[in-house]
């Protein structure tokens, strides 16, 4: 692939899209929001430009200010935005229509809610051509079958007379994208387009945006909060902070040398797919939350937070550049000098609270504190009609699994595979259809409601949703009173008592007692969550991807404030996630799952660096790594399509379908689960044939 | 989109939100709600009338005087008089006692009833819930108001029975309402947390599902009163409600129907039954436009 910025002719021909000072403005009950506050930047034809930032930092914002798709209460209140020599915000109606889908395409972060539900999408992309061109709709037709074909949709024909509905999020992205290349865009604005994705599927994606850069010279103007998509796809980054560029340049430079605090505490807040945490597995980062879009800092905006914070910080900081095509607004590097390196950084910040080395795991062939044995959840489907037949799906089929004391075990997988099913079947809010859950040893999978109750309090969950998994309706001080009170922990006043002690303990001011779960950010919230759990003083946790919806800089305190919790409690983890980076950073354990069954255990490290089954070494290789130079070395295994259904999965191995190395074998038996290596199990016929693969 | 979601709560934690000019917000949230103020007044009203009317009526609401039949409007008698020659304004403002009460009673017991039976019905599912809303159809199948007026007739004449007799029809859209409610919240995260700490069925969904079910059970409830106002007068006017000579303004349009001359005798309490209703809806839609998020946020 040729790298189209390299043939960028510099400054003789004007850039493809130019933003110069962009204002955006929300305006709110509680005054004017500067969701955009003096943004420049531009895209070269064919270029490809990343922008990073956090929930809140105005990325969004600017890609959608581009084309004008701004909604009341929000106003573009100053600046220009340039596109092939137009102001964009001078253009009529009709010009905009035919900018938006003709030259600029877009691709958004959901692809439910993008394409129309009712309309087939062989419709819908006719349209689209219609609109913006002047030929028959039988030409436009087979104009779309060739472009879902371009985008990687197999038997487009037939494909695309299918709803949406029908299409996994993977092929709705492709939609998307045949939408936006029927016309030839010289742009494409990509906002957050994998985030709602698979990694396997996002590999795909992010493989298909490269080509098509390349194919057809679009430029390709990329919007996320994950630097390793950027860094797969992107020549050039920018990074924004509190509505703000604070810093821009090449991703190699970017990279190896970030400029600015914040690019600096990104890359080092995130753990690496590719890196051994080591005894200490704490994450760097950064104190504090973003800045309040209401009352920003008076001088630099990161200067509350920034670990390198000088008294010039006071003042506020221009964009200036320090090189060819770099710049950063921070007084600290603008005077030349280079940010440490985060182990340097790592030495002189305080040490870790607890010795990591006082960690007990438990001695070989102690008895687990929980144990999954054969354990089966079906769904069943509503029948199809009176006489259809009754249909379910295999949710969780046959999954054995044990989790020792002191021990965090992580379960990954990509969606649909069970995992979140699971650790609903190990704390009993679902029933199990049949095996057996052994908590110390005792069988409590048939167990009724009454006799769950005194167990409850010795296992406990933290949720996935920071926003829906607490009772907007109570106070905090009240949400973790209720479970004290409730198993009779506590009584009178030592019952707020212990409520103060537990919002000290996940690191909350123990005057949040009094406000509700809407006063605060997610972070905060899942810290709340957090003590709830801790409220009934349990020895297990099952954490159903608890952190899977912060932004990384809130991810790593969640985890330093976890893995706090586990040795100072002595705690139990279950950690289910998607993000195998996170896993591999927190868990002695791991478990691989697909379509309801486990694929492979291992030992974190022997998982990563040695792992035998396909569906493991596929997984591994589809996750993008912020760094140039391993990204280099690295063989990505791209897998074909979409996991199959749960409700008839496939016979014999469930990943077979997908599998690059399968044989005949295969479909006709179900490999057992087997020890291979001491400790290291694989339910495969050709356990590391993958071997030449890496 | 994130910088949206990020202005929402703008006060990052327990923190204070700056300072507004309150006046300016109040005038802005007047400009905006003017419609749902006329509509709080105009409900005010009536209700401090209902409660005083016996004190301000000019004349007692049974007072007959043969020799003042069907006078007009004047001095003496402000809104005329009817046939028997009562007053029309005391009988109008004695009236409004029993037609609101009435509207409350129905719909706040048909809300409870209703929340309930749907609540439980969607938090147990199964064959619980299969039986409960086929009840609930079953009594959805037969149009509200002649199934209403053919137990009313049943019971027999009287305020009380007529109640009863609506509130067979009434509770079945809040138990709809409840449920489609109540299965949005049970599987939030929340309850599944309520479940992990073991709390039962009862507590999890009248302490946890309910309250955060409440907003739009709060708007139906508000603009369904004047909707039972209504159908109250509707089954007084066919002679269904009140025993005479109960002041009730269904009852006093249905006595003023043929007289086409003294226009006064149907028209006023046709108007008081009018400004009720409008209050209320009026009221419902400010109520309704303030819980919605969507249309706060301008």
């Amino acid at each position: 692939m040729t790298d189209p910025a390299m043939n960028e002719t510099t400054g003789s021909t004007a850039p493809l899209l130019e933003v110069n000072d962009l204002q955006v403005h929300f305006h709110t009950d509680n005054g004017v929001v500067r969701a955009v506050d003096g943004v420049s930047f531009h895209v070269d034809a064919g270029e490809t430009v990343g922008i990073v930032g956090e929930s809140g930092s105005g990325k969004s914002v600017t890609a959608l200010s581009i084309i004008r798709l701004l909604e009341e209460p929000s106003r573009i209140a100053g600046g220009e935005i340039v596109f092939r020599g137009d102001n964009v915000l001078a253009m009529d109606k009709e010009r905009i229509r035919s900018l938006r889908g003709g030259e600029v395409a877009m691709v958004f972060q959901d692809p439910m809610t993008s394409l129309n539900p009712v309309i087939r999408v062989a419709r819908q992309l006719v349209e689209a051509l219609l609109v913006h061109r002047r030929i028959t709709p039988k030409a436009a037709r087979g104009r779309a079958v060739g472009l879902l074909g371009r985008m990687g949709i197999t038997a487009p024909d037939r494909a695309i007379d299918n709803f949406p509905h029908e299409f996994s999020g993977g092929m709705r992205q492709r939609v998307m994208l045949a939408m936006g290349f029927g016309n030839e865009p010289s742009l494409l604005i990509a906002d957050e387009p994998t985030t709602a994705l698979d990694v396997t599927i996002q590999a795909q994606i992010l493989d298909l945006l490269k080509e098509l850069n390349s194919d057809f010279g679009t430029a390709v103007l990329m919007i996320s909060h994950d630097l390793g998509v950027i860094a797969n796809v992107c020549s050039r980054i920018i990074v924004m902070y509190g509505g703000e560029v604070v810093e821009e340049g090449s991703i190699e430079e970017l990279l190896s040398d970030p400029r600015h605090p914040y690019t600096w505490a990104l890359i080092n807040a995130v753990p690496r797919l590719d890196r051994d945490p080591g005894a200490d597995r704490r994450l760097t980062t950064i104190e504090g939350t973003p800045p309040d879009a209401l009352d920003m800092p008076k001088g630099c905006r990161f200067a509350p937070r920034c670990p390198f914070r000088i008294a010039r910080c006071d003042e506020h900081p221009s964009l200036e550049r320090i090189g060819p095509r770099r710049s950063t607004r921070c007084w600290v590097t603008q005077a030349g000098e280079p940010l440490p390196r985060r182990e340097e950084h790592a030495a002189r910040a305080a040490p870790s609270p607890v010795d990591p080395a006082s960690r007990q795991l438990p001695a070989d062939g102690a008895a687990p504190l929980l144990e999954v044995r054969g354990l089966v959840k079906h769904f069943p489907l509503r029948r199809q009609g009176f006489f259809g037949p009754q249909e379910v799906i295999h949710a969780v089929d046959g999954v054995d699994l044990a989790v020792g004391q002191g021990e965090t075990v992580g379960l990954v997988g990509e969606s649909g595979c069970g995992k979140s099913t699971l650790a609903r079947l190990i704390t009993r809010i679902h029933n199990p259809t049949a095996g057996k859950i052994l908590f110390e040893g005792t069988d409590i999978a048939q167990r009724s409601r009454a006799e769950m109750r005194p167990l409850r309090r010795r296992m406990q969950m933290i949720f996935q949703d920071p926003f829906a998994s607490l009772n907007p309706r109570m106070t905090v001080g009240d949400i973790l009173a209720e479970p004290i009170r409730f198993h009779g922990l506590a009584q009178g006043r030592a019952v707020n008592e212990r409520v103060q002690e537990l919002l000290a303990l996940v690191g909350l001011n123990p005057r949040a007692a009094g406000s509700y779960p809407h006063e605060f950010s997610g972070g905060q919230r899942q810290r709340i969550g957090t003590a709830r759990a801790l409220a009934v003083d349990p020895q297990l946790i099952v954490a159903d991807e608890p952190i899977s919806s912060l932004d990384v800089n809130i991810q790593a305190q969640v985890i330093n404030l976890f893995l706090d919790l586990q040795q100072r409690l002595g705690l139990t983890f279950l950690f289910i996630a998607h993000d195998l980076a996170v896993v591999r950073h927190i868990s002695d354990r791991i478990v691989v799952l697909y379509l309801g069954k486990v694929m492979e255990t291992a030992p974190a490290a022997t998982l990563f660096e040695e792992p035998l089954h396909p569906y493991s070494v596929s997984l591994i290789s589809a996750v993008p790594i912020p760094d140039v130079e391993a990204e280099r070395s690295r063989r990505r295994i791209l897998l074909e399509g979409d996991p199959p259904s749960a409700i008839h999965p496939p016979s014999g191995c469930r990943f077979r379908t997908r599998c690059p190395i399968a044989r005949e074998i295969c479909a006709a038996e179900m490999p057992p689960l087997q020890e291979h290596r001491p400790g290291h199990f694989a339910a495969c016929h050709f356990p590391g044939g993958m071997g030449e693969w890496r | 989109m994130s910088a949206l979601a990020a202005t929402r709560t703008p006060a990052q934690g327990v923190g204070e939100t700056p300072p507004v000019d309150g006046q300016r917000k109040l005038r802005r949230q007047l400009r905006r709600y003017w419609l749902a103020v006329l509509g709080a007044i105009l409900v005010l009203a009536w209700i401090i009338i209902a409660i005083i009317a016996p004190y301000i009526a000019p004349y007692p609401y049974d007072q007959i005087d043969l020799t003042q039949r069907l006078l007009p409007p004047s001095a003496e008698h402000w809104l005329g008089t009817d046939m028997l020659g009562r007053d029309v304004f005391s009988r109008l403002l004695v009236g409004s006692r029993i037609s609101l009460l009435a509207g409350f009673s129905v719909v706040l017991i048909g809300a409870v009833v209703g929340t309930l039976v749907g609540g439980i019905a969607a938090y147990a599912g199964g064959r619980i819930e299969e039986l409960m809303m086929r009840l609930t159809d079953l009594v959805l199948c037969f149009p509200p108001i002649i199934l209403a007026m053919a137990i009313a007739a049943a019971l027999g004449i009287g305020a009380t029975n007529t109640v009863i007799a609506m509130l067979v029809v009434w509770w079945p859209k809040f138990a709809r309402l409840a449920r489609s409610l109540v299965i949005v919240q049970r599987n939030q995260e929340y309850v599944e947390a309520a479940v992990t700490i073991g709390y039962g069925p009862g507590r999890i969904l009248l302490r946890h599902i309910l309250p955060n079910s409440m907003g739009p059970m709060v708007v139906l409830v508000t603009l369904d009163v004047g909707q039972a106002i209504l159908t109250f007068s509707g089954l007084s006017f066919l002679g269904l409600g009140v025993i005479p000579p109960v002041p009730e303004w269904g009852a006093m349009v249905a006595e003023g129907r043929e007289l086409i001359q003294q226009w006064w005798v149907a028209a006023f309490p046709g108007f008081a039954i009018l400004t009720v209703v409008m209050g209320f809806n009026f009221l419902g839609d400010g109520v309704r436009d303030w819980l919605d998020p969507r249309s706060r946020t301008r």
